[in-house]
């Protein structure tokens, strides 16, 4: 019986945090997938692992927990590689790793998942986006886009000069925008570009693409 | 002249979370006006501290953070061993207060921060309340707080039987509401109801809530 399970759905942006960081890790696991379009979240037993009806929940030598971002602090302070850690143990080097993480968030999911709600999830099931919807969000991520511009220019990752949590925690909606039109966000800041472009080339996010492609391929 | 600055108001819930910290932590500290109203906070030099243009910002030093629940988080990691110990516990604890806070920032704030903008902040204003709003996120607050219900039930605070950041991060919120027709919601539910009582009246809590209230 595997020591760690993750209970969540390849399509969930937050699960696909957990997984990502797991592979960072080189932690074994298994996946048990939550069917999100039979509402299995919102049912029993579900809630009884996560009252709030949400995926991820993850399992850890008997302990769960839920909530990507607590998940995946602990994770990086109990699976941290020696020199390779996705966190810091000094205080003052964390709480800026920790700043960017409710950075993410706060500033910048919101407008994301609502660009992607509005240009991937709606067309798939048959909905038009709303063009106002869509143009406020663009404006929002572009002013959040542009604080990070700023930031990279000064920093190498996000939260330090080292690949970090706060880093991690975005990929998916990076990877999501990447197909829409409002990839244009990140393709006209240049040092956000390069930041993107290194990781989602990070070979942990590569097995997350391969997780997602063997599902739907399935 | 304190190492550690405050840059922020005692009306601004965020604000107030790192500044009840600094109290139950017991660390000097200076609290540096921003002028909100003449939108200060939107402009350079604040921009500098802050560039999304959000109270607070933070000093330490030569440290500079935002994001009140980094902040917080950085306060009661770095002074853990000064006054009320915030942390509590081993790995497993950990775990649960981490959960715990995270969904304080994404479950319960959002409902709550929405409500204490309609009832408590837009009056002050001269703003009118929206009631569609009011009602939908009463109706969320309370799935959240039939939850805090249920886990209250089995410990003291949220976490376990020690006060933690977990339970601190709630404060500023819950502390407004008690002022406003949602506090309807905690009082319908016992359990609720004694965990709010026993928080609001720390002595911390009510240094912030004195400040908030000269202001």
């Amino acid at each position: 019986m595997a020591v760690r399970k993750v209970y969540g759905s390849l399509n969930s942006p937050a699960t696909l945090k957990v997984l990502a960081c797991l592979f960072e890790h080189d932690l074994d696991f298994e996946f048990v997938p939550v069917n999100l379009n039979a509402g299995e979240h919102k049912k029993k037993p579900f809630l009884s692992m996560n009252p709030f009806g949400q995926v991820p929940v993850y399992e850890d030598g008997g302990i769960k927990q839920f909530e990507s971002r607590a998940i995946i602090r602990c994770m990086g302070f109990e699976y941290g590689k020696k020199g390779e850690e996705l966190i810091y143990w000094d205080a003052r080097k964390q709480a800026i790793v920790a700043n960017w993480i409710d950075v993410e968030g706060h500033q910048f999911e919101p407008p994301a998942l609502k660009l992607i709600f509005e240009m991937v999830i709606k067309p798939k099931n048959g909905l038009a986006p709303d063009h106002g919807v869509v143009a406020e969000a663009e404006a929002e991520l572009g002013s959040v886009l542009d604080v990070y511009e700023a930031r990279l220019a000064k920093s190498k990752y996000l939260g330090s000069d080292r690949y970090t949590i706060a880093d991690v925690l975005h990929l998916p909606n990076l990877q999501s925008l990447l197909g829409t039109k409002a990839k244009k966000l990140i393709e006209s800041r240049p040092r956000v570009r390069a930041w993107c472009s290194e990781i989602l080339a990070r070979p942990a996010w590569g097995k997350v693409l391969e997780m997602k492609r063997d599902k739907a391929q399935a | 002249m304190a190492p550690i600055k405050v840059h922020g108001i005692p009306l601004s819930m965020p604000t107030q979370r790192v500044l009840a910290t600094l109290y139950e932590k017991e660390l000097e500290f200076e609290l540096v006006p921003v002028d909100m109203k003449a939108g200060e906070h939107k402009k350079v030099p604040f921009l500098s501290l802050n560039p999304f243009g959000l109270t607070p910002a933070f000093e330490d030093g030569d440290l500079k953070l935002i994001e009140s629940r980094a902040i917080t988080k950085y306060i009661a990691h770095q002074y853990a061993n000064k006054g009320t110990d915030l942390a509590c516990g081993d790995t497993k604890q950990k775990a649960i207060i981490g959960v715990a806070m995270e969904v304080e920032a994404h479950q319960f704030d959002p409902p709550a921060s929405k409500l204490t903008w309609e009832l408590a902040l837009k009056p002050v204003f001269g703003l009118v309340t929206d009631k569609a709003v009011v009602e939908e996120n009463e109706a969320k607050l309370a799935k959240v707080l039939d939850i805090y219900e249920s886990r209250l039930a089995h410990s003291k605070y949220l976490t376990c039987d020690c006060f933690t950041l977990a339970d601190l991060h709630h404060l500023p919120a819950v502390q407004y509401l008690l002022g406003t027709e949602a506090k309807k919601l905690f009082d319908s539910r016992p359990h609720v109801s004694a965990w709010i009582a026993d928080i609001t009246s720390r002595p911390a809590w009510r240094k912030v809530h004195a400040l908030q209230k000269e202001y």
